[in-house]
């Protein structure tokens, strides 16, 4: 992609709020590092207070339900093969065939040669099929095969697409080209929501986290991401602490929501009920929905569901009685 | 000017590590005459969930290892065991209220149970393996596996009893979470400081201190638990409880037998009754 100069007008902003911020390079960056900077030790500190919140019976339950609807239940590996996408769609549609009680999770996550795969199983389901598209997981191609991916992903069916930004750019400071980015793959995505995923593990500060996410909700990201879960470390309780606050306050601003989605990194029950807790507390319960807060992830589902078993047969379960993915 | 006492905090023994119960709690030991011995761990149903956790974690490794390999770990905890005689004696001493020749002989034997069962690793499996004869050009060969992770109840005998149960269970490949007696636990922890330095890997033994009766259920019904090993449960209501618990998964059940001798030379029933049978064909020629 050219970058694009400072003097020409860009993409007018989502909401018509801020298409001053973003007319040019130099008022897009005095915006940016206008916004407060991030105190780590106190964000530090309130992620990891919240983090100690005791969750038990009918809440834990309610968790481990919410927590379910909340997956995107992801495979991005080389070595997907049609059939293991297929797998994985039938899990995501019936998490514990055992019991019919149990939630769909929210949408499957795949490369995009799998979406029509993925597409077919899922059929009316209700549960998405969400494409990483970009040149995902680097961002490292030329613009016009970024937009490409994005079409092809759109046109076979997925119903989410997940962005990756361009790290070097947003590093070095071209915010602009960052925005257009965005833009203008929501632009390709036509009726398909947009996940815009920053790799915070590569942002480097906290502050990055926070203008990273102003900037991705100002481009019209329907949805703000983590990571792409193939850098260490992936989703944090800080980095996503400060991206609710982020969504929080945009909607102070704007009046419109935009979704949060920790991915990567996150095994456990324990550890998603402590991200459900830090949404309830930073952005209100208004945020706890599959439809505003999503958990990519692979292996989490089946801590979930084996939480989950132990809750209603009252005894612990072992990995023997799921699927390995 | 007088020293300060340096006491000994007596933990949990999980993973290799050596934490204090998640609960917080924990209770009094007394010794033999009723006067305060030390504190133990209080261990919960999470310990125990968190025990076979790590129980699993740390059998692969310990079941894909040589039989050849078992054999020397084990024989390095009885190497161990030998070097520190004189604190288990005077463990036993006060805890049992035995007298110096008994405890020694305790001792003696726990350590001579350790050698003997290390030198079954790598015979096991010819004793109780099999060529079987088949009708046709195959190789019919049946071999004993371990069975996974295996609960036990630790009879009385705090030494003693409990490497008599132990040593056989893991020297055939399989990984244990103990429950140690609840009114004499504390040699238990320091045998488990004996296992923590003598090459076995962390996880294949697990010790847990506190209620019999709070935390054997949990493990009973644990559908990540294979086997469980009923040897050191006195109450009969809480055996057959147990029984039952374990029949959902349909683990190994061994049965109490809290008035085992634990002098007499064992036979292989404690090593064959967690083992399965695998057996395979194999084309014969060409």
């Amino acid at each position: 992609m050219t970058p694009t100069p400072s003097s020409t007008a860009s993409s007018p902003s989502a909401t018509g709020v801020f298409d001053d911020v973003v007319r040019s390079e130099s008022s897009l960056r005095r915006f940016l590092h206008g916004l407060p900077g991030v105190d780590q030790v106190g964000c530090e500190a309130r992620a990891a207070g919240l983090a100690t919140r005791s969750i038990k019976t009918t809440s834990k339950a309610y968790a481990i339900d919410l927590a379910i609807r909340m997956v995107d239940l992801t495979t991005l590996e080389g070595q997907d093969t049609h059939g293991k996408v297929r797998a994985l769609a039938s899990k995501a549609m019936r998490p514990d065939p055992a019991d019919p009680t149990c939630p769909a999770t929210a949408a499957v996550c795949v490369y995009p040669d799998m979406v029509a795969t993925a597409k077919q199983t899922l059929g009316e389901s209700g549960v998405h099929v969400a494409a990483v598209a970009t040149a995902f997981p680097s961002g490292r191609a030329a613009m016009d095969i970024k937009l490409a991916d994005t079409r092809d992903a759109v046109e076979a069916g997925a119903d989410e697409i997940d962005m990756v930004i361009d790290r070097g750019a947003f590093l070095s400071g071209r915010y602009l080209d960052v925005y257009e980015e965005i833009a203008q793959v929501k632009e390709a995505c036509g009726d398909a929501h947009l996940k815009v995923i920053f790799e915070t593990g590569e942002l480097q500060t906290y502050d990055n986290v926070r203008r990273a996410s102003w900037l991705a909700m100002m481009a019209g990201g329907h949805f703000i991401k983590t990571s792409t879960g193939k850098v260490q470390p992936a989703a944090t309780l800080p980095v996503t602490l400060i991206m609710l606050e982020a969504v929080r306050d945009f909607r102070e601003q704007t009046g419109q929501m935009v979704g949060v989605k920790p991915a990567g990194g996150i095994k456990t029950t324990k550890d998603a009920i402590k991200y459900l807790v830090m949404v309830n507390e930073i952005c209100g319960d208004d945020w706890l929905d599959p439809d505003w807060f999503r958990f990519g992830a692979s292996t989490l589902l089946n801590d979930l569901l084996m939480q989950r078993t132990k809750m209603t047969t009252g005894r612990y379960s072992g990995p023997d009685y799921f699927t390995l993915d | 000017m007088s020293r300060i006492d340096v006491r000994k905090t007596y933990k949990l023994y999980i993973g290799g590590a050596f934490p204090r119960s998640e609960s917080g709690r924990s209770y009094v030991v007394n010794d033999a005459k009723g006067r305060l011995l030390a504190n133990a761990a209080q261990a919960s149903r999470k310990d125990a969930r968190d025990a076979v956790v790590a129980a699993r974690a740390a059998f692969g490794g310990w079941s894909g290892r040589t039989a050849y390999n078992r054999a020397q770990v084990v024989y390095r905890i009885a190497e161990v065991l030998e070097g520190r005689r004189e604190q288990f004696e005077a463990e036993i001493r006060a805890a049992e209220g035995v007298t110096p020749a008994r405890a020694r002989a305790s001792v003696d034997a726990a350590i001579d149970r350790l050698v003997w069962y290390a030198g079954w690793a790598d015979k096991i499996t010819q004793v109780v393996g099999n060529a079987n004869p088949v009708a046709g050009p195959f190789f019919n060969l049946s071999t004993p596996e371990p069975s996974g992770v295996i609960a036990v109840v630790a009879p009385r005998g705090s030494l003693l009893g409990l490497v008599s149960v132990v040593a056989p269970l893991i020297v055939t490949g399989n990984t244990v979470v103990v429950i140690a007696r609840e009114d004499n636990p504390l040699t238990a922890i320091t045998l488990g400081e004996v296992m923590a330095t003598s090459d076995l890997p962390g996880g294949v033994v697990n010790v847990l201190t506190g209620s019999q009766a709070e935390i054997a259920p949990w493990l009973a019904s644990h559908m990540d638990v294979n086997g469980i090993d009923l040897t050191g449960v006195e109450d009969d209501e809480l055996a057959t409880e147990l029984e039952v618990a374990a029949a959902d998964n349909l683990k190994r059940v061994r049965r109490p037998a809290p008035d085992t001798d634990w002098l007499v030379e064992p036979g292989l029933d404690r090593m064959t009754q967690f083992l399965e049978t695998k057996t395979v064909w194999h084309p014969i020629g060409v």
